[in-house]
């Protein structure tokens, strides 16, 4: 279970976007997160993926508190959960071809037969294979969400965090990658947290298992 | 900029007597326009195929919706309207805006800079663009970029022009004073709508206006384009969000790798697509099915060799769709009354 409690959160001398949440994301299942623009569910995100301490609260990944957080956070902690963003763009270094997008986590957690881990990863979600070569500003937003997906899976995390993962794709493309992610639940025992203000994309992905906030 | 180099088609289209009616004179028509790429650097000698002998027809009143999936041409098609494509792009066929009024309808594929700038963006055409919160400059108010856009399309200044367009948005004047950051989605989305209208434009161009837009904006959005068309304005909206081109769109136009492949008035193409590439579109939303086409579009550059091979490009990623025509091969638009579709005759 990962489990945020009392989580305060905000940015820079802002206000709090988030002020007192509670959030249970249980294993092997898809749970969905509504909410209108502003609401915070990106700042939930982020916190929930390790990358932005809260203002107060906790976060207990599988009964261990979570004590840093970003690089503080231990690489074990770090790796037990994934995270997906809306904006594929910005999420990748332009400088490096899809092959290492991919490559990169695998890599720093010193994982063994990379190439076989990739081949499988490019499967699994469906990215051209053709494309691995190229960078990221050679190829659509669809192949590089994929290519995004892959890397956030690569290291098989524990829970993934989408947030708005399909935000600015095509109804097939999002159709196919909720498939990719529906199967790692199936075969890793994923916790998924879907977050989205789209109410019925969320309903066909995580039936009546939304929260909102 | 420099533009690369043009072939187009420059003889008028049939001379009918429905061009004269005003009404039903097209606001912008496109007659096999393509589109290419010639790539360089390390993929020197290859080509990428955006747009091929796209024909659509733009009239006034109409919302038309260009639907596909991320990469298919659609957003090359928009910029290439407006002469706001890298040098190293090709056009071919033609592109016409026509306007209100008899005005002289004007090639844009062939037009010069002077033109375009002189003439036609803004004036002609006007953009709305995606994210409209970073297409505004941040350091100045929205009345100020208001202000400004009036002051070079209409030539005066006067903030009671301001203050009318932001009325015909739903803006509220007082929020013209802010700068961009501190204006909602919402209301900086106004912003470009209104400021895309200060020229008066009879073509309206929204390429992707909603993207990242929750849903209620994505509808207030899609209204506000609706009742952009009128008597002597059309709309081109070029979206990859079915819903949203469902809430507004009178005609829609499908293109899959680089090719329109049915288009027809809205209500008739999503309630009875011929296309099997339109079906595979509407079955994966989520209220329809959520099935995701199989496999990939064809990259752009290999287009070619695959329609040589297959005629239809998409048959070759899903040979046999149920309830759709057999392919005949032919990769071109073929009408049929007010509708029409490539490959697939209507069953």
């Amino acid at each position: 279970m990962l489990r945020a409690s009392g989580l305060v959160a905000g940015y820079e001398r802002g206000k709090r976007v988030l002020d007192g949440v509670n959030v249970d994301l249980p294993r092997g299942g898809v749970r969905g997160l509504a909410g209108p623009s502003g609401c915070g569910k990106s700042t939930l995100a982020r916190v929930l993926a390790l990358l932005q301490r809260p203002w107060a609260g906790t976060v207990e990944l599988d009964g261990s508190p979570i004590r840093g957080f970003r690089h503080a956070a231990s690489r074990r902690q770090r790796t037990a959960v994934g995270v997906v963003f809306q904006q594929p763009r910005p999420a990748v270094d332009p400088r490096m071809p899809l092959r290492r997008v991919l490559e990169e986590p695998l890599r720093a957690s010193g994982e063994r037969g990379v190439p076989e881990r990739v081949a499988e990863l490019t499967e699994l979600t469906g990215l051209d294979g053709e494309l691995l070569g190229r960078f990221p500003h050679e190829v659509s937003d669809g192949q590089l969400q994929r290519a995004c997906l892959a890397r956030a899976i690569a290291l098989r995390p524990r829970y993934l965090i989408c947030d708005e993962m399909t935000g600015m794709l095509d109804a097939s493309t999002t159709a196919a990658l909720v498939r990719v992610v529906d199967e790692q639940v199936r075969v890793e025992g994923t916790g998924v947290l879907a977050i989205s203000h789209d109410e019925s994309l969320l309903h066909a992905w995580a039936g009546d298992d939304v929260i909102r906030l | 900029m420099t533009r690369g180099p043009v072939e187009a088609v420059l003889e008028s289209p049939e001379e009918g007597g429905a061009l004269l009616d005003g009404p039903s004179r097209p606001l912008l028509s496109l007659d096999d326009m393509s589109v290419r790429f010639a790539l360089g650097g390390r993929r020197a000698g290859e080509t990428v195929h955006a747009v091929t002998e796209a024909r659509l027809e733009l009239l006034p009143g109409q919302v038309l919706a260009l639907v596909g999936e991320s990469g298919c041409g659609k957003s090359v098609l928009a910029s290439a309207l407006l002469g706001l494509l890298p040098a190293n792009a090709w056009l071919r066929g033609s592109a016409r805006v026509g306007g209100a009024d008899a005005e002289e309808d004007v090639e844009l594929l062939s037009a010069s800079e002077q033109v375009l700038a002189g003439r036609i963006r803004g004036r002609r055409i006007g953009l709305v663009p995606q994210s409209a919160a970073t297409h505004l400059t941040p350091v100045r108010t929205a009345r100020a970029q208001l202000a400004e856009a009036v002051r070079e399309l209409r030539g005066h200044e006067d903030d009671g022009d301001v203050d009318e367009l932001a009325g015909r948005v739903g803006l509220d004047p007082a929020a013209l004073g802010h700068y961009p950051h501190e204006l909602s989605g919402g209301m900086a989305q106004r912003v470009v709508v209104a400021s895309a209208l200060v020229g008066e434009p009879p073509v309206v161009i929204a390429d992707e206006p909603t993207t990242g837009l929750d849903r209620p904006l994505v509808d207030r959005t899609m209204d506000l384009l609706g009742e952009l068309a009128n008597r002597s304005r059309g709309v081109l909206l070029i979206t990859h969000d079915l819903s949203a081109a469902r809430r507004v769109a009178t005609h829609v136009a499908v293109m899959y790798a680089s090719r329109v492949v049915e288009t027809g008035p809205a209500d008739e193409v999503f309630d009875r697509p011929w296309h099997p590439y339109t079906v595979g579109l509407l079955n994966a939303l989520p209220e329809r099915g959520f099935e995701p086409i199989p496999g990939h579009p064809p990259a752009l550059t290999e287009l070619d060799a695959l329609e040589r091979e297959w005629g239809c490009a998409f048959c070759r990623r899903r040979p046999d769709t149920p309830g759709v025509a057999a392919c005949d091969g032919t990769p071109e638009l073929v009408s049929y009354g007010t509708r029409s579709v490539a490959a697939h005759p209507p069953c």
